[in-house]
């Protein structure tokens, strides 16, 4: 291989087993099922996971810096019924999508001061945000659907066909354009560095309260705009869209090979989780096996895939997967 | 003899923490143990303690040769320690805190609550301590949490009390009542290894005195047959081993000065301090003087809250790292592994993360001016490394450290603040750092060094700044500055210079 291609592969070892289970999974696929490959089970899949990975792209600076967002999925219904009460009031629908990033990065931003201003852990704040947002939604709807939405709503009023990659490429672009910014932009250097060692980051004159804070509120927009997305698929929205979505965001970043722990993971590895449990679903079903089965081998994986991550760091550190830490005295 | 330590050696990663320590304990005396910073006391303890294991050394207790020592060996020997932060469960009782690992329990486990209570009672009493033992231990005050400590050794029928700076945050009164009890101990038989930075105290509780320097136990004397200037001269009198690169850089303008600064968070007040372009003022004092905290204040994080601080002559204010940053202070934290770098980052980035600004071009990051930077402060500084992509955490502790310095030096700094920058590294790589601050001063870096080793203070510094108990007690220039004079102003000494000096008209000394 030639030298620049092995040194890419050794900084990236980290995203390797995702992607090297990804593989697996469509070779076997591929094998047992070629029909998995047909147009509409593609299209299908790409529509279902454009919204999981504009939310797993945001937790993964969330869980860069440390924290953690569990509230994503109750943000995700609240921004999901503020789509179409402001459709249906008669805000141009240009203008939907906007207002509703901002209703997240609102919700982000209440998190955010939280979490980087107030210093309160962010598991428990954004727990109580999740049930918070979530209820206040049931009392607000009374769990109706929003309904009779302007013809303009499902589609933006485009042709499915334009609409559909419309979406996944806003998707594709984000994904880019953020992977771009983290490597690029001292902010994103900065959120390394605060998830590696916030007091270490502190001494070097990085304001980690304020990225902290702008992780929340960039995961909220990213909310307000995976919702936004979500919902004109339909010409109904549901009052409780997004339950379980903080999980699978959460478990497509850790199988990227994020560290848990802050500090360490990349976009790509995000990439690479939303596919793998994204379509493990739906391949199991081609390929025949039950689809109740699905949620256990999503379990499996992310159980898999910290069991990978603790060992390469073990490995990393001496050497050997079973030789005991040496105690540093001082 | 009691308890005998002979000839216990010690090395950390490289430093050699004890060399040659040796100390007899007798049943029934307090036994004082001084040193500098650094001589190896706290080393020595935890080795009686069972918490480090030594390289070298014999123990005797009683006369019985000992073998190796843990904590659960050198407990069940009658050995405790009581440290200067008592070591209680905020969240249990005093009875039970005392009861924790020396009671006897029914079968099953089962807890006899009255005899706990009773017992912990008698304990309390014995040290003099009026304490409802069913009080939760966190409300109590410190010395009362110490006076508990001592009941829970005795509990475990400690024959050998180590007392490390008991009385270093204890009122005249709660001092005058732990020597009632230590007193009393003594008389019961029990040998108290007792250290202290107080000198003036060792001659009323102390029978004899052990100092160790740099390692090595340098003499044991009965305490009636010494006196303070001795001690000091026994503590500091070491010849200087190594050679500092010391060159004479003429002095430009002030660059920091501190004005009355002080900052309650951090428990400094009324600094006053210059520091001139090339000038390396060093920053002396014990531990838990102020010296990590002054730097802490003049860098932000604990921003000041009272005078001024003048960078170039003009009244600055700091109030986070950023600012500091941006009125070209830098500062190399003391906790290296820690702070100082990002362990998990690799060399290249650790060098550009204080200058990332000087680095983004319309909000992009300039990867090739970062590898060029890398590059060459790697190689400016010598760091000994595979790739500057290599992670920091696979570098030596000298390495760590030049990586620590580079990052600042990429901003250009006005004034660096290094705080132990030669702490727990080897020697090679110390002169190669002393060589370094000595460059920086001939570019006109106002350098200010905190350091506990007396040797570095003396051999790098203009001037010496000495504090005490949260200020700066004393400037000496460094044809004045000799190590008595120096750890003498340290102790505390100044106050009565002071008044003299006063009294004699010269005004502060």
């Amino acid at each position: 291989m030639s030298k620049p291609l092995l040194a890419w592969l050794g900084r990236h070892k980290r995203e390797m087993p995702p992607a090297v289970a990804l593989l697996g999974v469509l070779l076997a696929v591929m094998v047992a099922a070629p029909s998995f490959f047909g147009a509409g089970n593609l299209r299908d899949l790409a529509l279902n996971n454009a919204p999981v990975l504009l939310v797993a792209l945001g937790m993964t600076l969330v869980i860069l810096v440390g924290e953690i967002d569990i509230s994503v999925g109750s943000q995700f219904a609240v921004c999901s019924v503020m789509a179409g009460v402001l459709a249906k009031a008669g805000v141009p629908m240009v203008l939907v999508p906007l207002i509703v990033i901002a209703i997240g990065a609102g919700m982000g931003a209440l998190n955010g001061a939280l979490v980087g201003l107030l210093g309160l852990p962010s598991i428990i704040v954004t727990l109580a945000m999740l049930v918070a947002w979530r209820d206040a939604l049931r009392w607000a709807t009374d769990g109706a659907w929003v309904q009779d939405l302007p013809a303009n709503f499902q589609w933006f009023g485009l042709s499915p066909s334009v609409a559909q990659a419309v979406i996944v490429l806003i998707a594709i672009a984000i994904l880019i354009v953020a992977g771009w910014a983290l490597r690029n932009l001292r902010a994103g250097r900065g959120l390394y560095a605060v998830g590696s060692d916030e007091e270490a980051a502190r001494l070097a004159g990085i304001d980690s309260r304020g990225v902290t804070f702008g992780v929340f509120v960039v995961t909220g927009a990213l909310v307000g705009l995976a919702a936004t997305l979500n919902a004109v698929r339909f010409n109904a929205v549901p009052s409780n869209a997004g339950i379980g979505l903080e999980l699978q965001a959460v478990a497509a970043v850790v199988v990227g090979g994020t560290a848990i722990t802050g500090g360490r993971g990349t976009l790509l590895g995000t990439l690479l989780g939303v596919l793998l449990l994204g379509t493990i679903g739906t391949a199991m079903t081609y390929v025949g096996i039950s689809p109740f089965w699905a949620k256990a081998i999503q379990g499996l994986i992310i159980l898999a895939a910290l069991v990978a991550d603790a060992a390469l760091a073990r490995l990393e550190r001496h050497g050997s997967l079973f030789r005991r830490a040496p105690v540093v005295a001082r | 003899m009691l308890l005998r330590a002979t000839d216990v050696a010690k090395a950390y990663a490289g430093v050699q923490a004890l060399r040659s320590a040796s100390l007899e304990l007798r049943a029934g005396e307090v036994h004082a143990l001084v040193g500098e910073n650094g001589a190896g006391k706290s080393t020595l303890i935890k080795i009686l303690t069972g918490a480090v294991q030594p390289d070298a050394g014999d123990f005797s207790l009683n006369g019985e040769p000992l073998g190796r020592l843990t904590p659960r060996s050198a407990k069940a020997l009658g050995i405790a320690a009581i440290y200067q932060q008592p070591a209680l469960f905020p969240e249990l009782t005093v009875a039970e805190n005392i009861a924790l690992g020396i009671e006897r329990t029914g079968r099953w486990g089962r807890v006899d609550w009255h005899e706990r209570h009773r017992r912990a009672e008698e304990l309390l009493k014995r040290v003099g301590a009026r304490i409802d033992p069913e009080r939760d231990a966190g409300e109590l005050s410190m010395p009362q949490q110490q006076l508990v400590e001592i009941a829970r050794a005795l509990g475990a029928d400690a024959r050998v009390l180590i007392l490390d700076e008991p009385t270093a945050s204890l009122s005249k009164e709660d001092t005058d009542n732990l020597f009632r009890v230590v007193r009393e101990l003594r008389a019961s038989g029990v040998g108290m290894i007792y250290i202290s930075h107080r000198l003036e105290e060792l001659p009323v509780i102390a029978d004899r005195v052990t100092v160790l320097r740099d390692g090595t136990t340098i003499a044991t004397r009965e305490m009636a047959q010494v006196n303070r200037e001795q001690l000091i001269q026994m503590m500091v009198g070491r010849e200087l081993s190594a050679v500092f690169p010391k060159r004479a850089v003429p002095l430009g303008d002030t660059v920091l000065e501190l004005r009355r600064v002080g900052s309650e968070a951090a428990g400094v007040s009324d600094l006053d301090l210059t520091v001139r372009a090339g000038e390396i003022v060093g920053l002396s004092g014990l531990v838990g003087a102020g010296r990590s905290e002054l730097a802490r204040t003049v860098f932000g994080l604990t921003p000041a809250d009272e005078g001024e601080i003048l960078v170039r002559g003009k009244p600055v204010h700091i109030s986070s790292p950023a600012d500091a940053i941006a009125n070209g202070i830098a500062y190399v934290p003391e906790d290296r592994r820690r702070h100082g770098v990002v362990l998990e980052m690799p060399v290249s980035e650790n060098v550009t993360l204080a200058a990332l600004d000087n680095l983004s071009r319309f909000g992009a990051f300039d990867f090739r001016r970062e590898r060029e930077l890398a590059a060459e402060y790697t190689r400016r500084l010598g760091v000994k490394t595979p790739s500057i992509r290599a992670l920091v955490s696979t570098l030596s502790g000298g390495n760590q450290q030049k990586v620590a310095l580079s990052r600042w030096l990429v901003t250009k700094p006005a004034v660096l603040i290094l705080d132990e920058p030669t702490q727990g590294i080897d020697v090679g790589a110390k002169s190669e750092i002393h060589e370094l601050m000595m460059e920086l001063a001939e570019q006109g870096v106002a350098i200010l060094m905190i350091s506990s080793e007396l040797p570095e203070i003396l051999g790098m510094s203009d001037r010496i700044a000495v504090m005490h108990g949260g200020t700066i007690v004393s400037v000496l220039d460094r044809a004045e500055a000799t190590p008595e004079r120096v750890l003498a102003r340290a102790l505390g000494e100044h106050t009565r210079e002071f008044a003299a000096a006063v009294a004699a008209g010269e005004g502060a000394p």
